[in-house]
């Protein structure tokens, strides 16, 4: 159970993480400075979210468990992230896809979540879920003017769609960690929310005139701590400074 | 995206606290008004500047011109009787 539910907190955690880390790739980078600052907020949002999380998974190891040994000095194969976060951003319209993608699930996902029969993911959630809130609003509606947008924006992201597609399927696959925490009363019932996500899913693609991909084979592994080629390349950027510099501080 | 050739110029407002008026705190491109509200909030307000956000499209503000400054304003510098400096303020009253 102890194991369980530190193993649910470092999942949730690691997908704000590197989530947040991949956005931040953006900074300086996005194609006009509003959009720039817009990413950079959202970005820095996930990490806030994410340290939240992290103090609570090393009150869960205890010893001399900090919130960055968590984050910068776990390998990969003890990340617990979903693959979808981890991919590479790509262009513009790639990024808003798996944002949007992402959020939607994030938005149904922290709502359950405040309902959490552990206070202190309770606590996390309600904090979380005011921004998330406009996280989801945010790529919703770009999404829709990129889609009904040009030819060239309606084409590209409709090919982030497709290629994008087969990672969501892990969003919502339970497995053994989720089953007993959510026969506790802690865990999100990820069937309930997947009925919700299609429905917003539907509604905005309809809207931005997307054509939604036929659910085919799906990826999975991410939470298992079993990696795409991409999270080993985030975690080298991430994690060099901490540790070639230990004792560094600010 | 080709932005800034097709996304508007937006004047954002913004005010600080109920009961203050909106301010005109600069100005930023979006594709729409929606888009203007969210950027907005990305770029002024992300320090708890403000309660509220008006946007007005720039091309909306009809602004006067620099050529027109004497005839404008120029006339009010000699008139300083138009500047309550002339009352006695009764002490009762204390800082105005």
């Amino acid at each position: 159970m102890k194991a369980q539910l530190l193993e649910y907190t470092l999942r949730l955690g690691d997908n704000a993480l590197i989530l947040g880390q991949r956005l931040g790739e953006w900074c300086g980078h996005g194609p006009i400075l509003e959009q720039d600052i817009a990413l950079s907020n959202i970005a820095l949002d996930q990490l806030g979210q994410a340290r939240m999380l992290m103090q609570y998974a090393a009150e869960q190891k205890g010893g001399d468990f900090t919130e960055d040994k968590v984050a910068f000095l776990r390998p990969e194969t003890e990340y617990h992230n979903c693959l979808l976060v981890e991919l590479e951003n790509g262009d513009w319209g790639r990024t808003i896809v798996r944002q949007f993608l992402f959020d939607t699930y994030n938005y149904f996902f922290y709502s359950a979540l405040l309902s959490s029969a552990d206070n202190r993911l309770q606590e996390i959630a309600q904090k979380a879920i005011k921004e998330i809130t406009y996280h989801a609003q945010w790529s919703a509606e770009w999404l829709i003017r990129l889609g009904d947008g040009t030819e060239e924006s309606h084409q590209r992201v409709q090919r982030s769609l497709n290629d994008l597609w087969e990672w969501t399927g892990e969003l919502f696959s339970m497995d053994a960690v989720d089953e007993a925490l959510l026969a506790e009363g802690i865990a999100v019932n990820l069937a309930e929310i997947k009925v919700q996500w299609d429905q917003k899913v539907n509604e905005i693609l309809s809207l931005a005139t997307l054509k939604r991909p036929e659910d085919a084979w799906m990826q999975s592994g991410g939470k298992q701590g079993e990696h795409s080629e991409y999270l080993g390349y985030v975690l080298a950027v991430m994690q060099h400074l901490p540790r070639m510099y230990p004792e560094a501080t600010w | 995206m080709s932005s800034k050739d097709n996304w508007k110029i937006w004047e954002i407002f913004i005010r600080s606290r109920n009961g203050l008026s909106h301010k005109h705190v600069g100005s930023l491109h979006a594709p729409d008004a929606e888009m203007a509200i969210k950027n907005a909030r990305d770029v002024y307000t992300r320090r708890s500047e403000g309660v509220s956000i008006w946007v007005v499209p720039s091309e909306a503000i009809t602004a006067s011109s620099p050529d027109e400054a004497e005839p404008l304003f120029t006339p009010s510098d000699d008139k300083v009787y138009r500047h309550p400096t002339f009352y006695e303020i009764p002490d009762e009253v204390g800082h105005m």
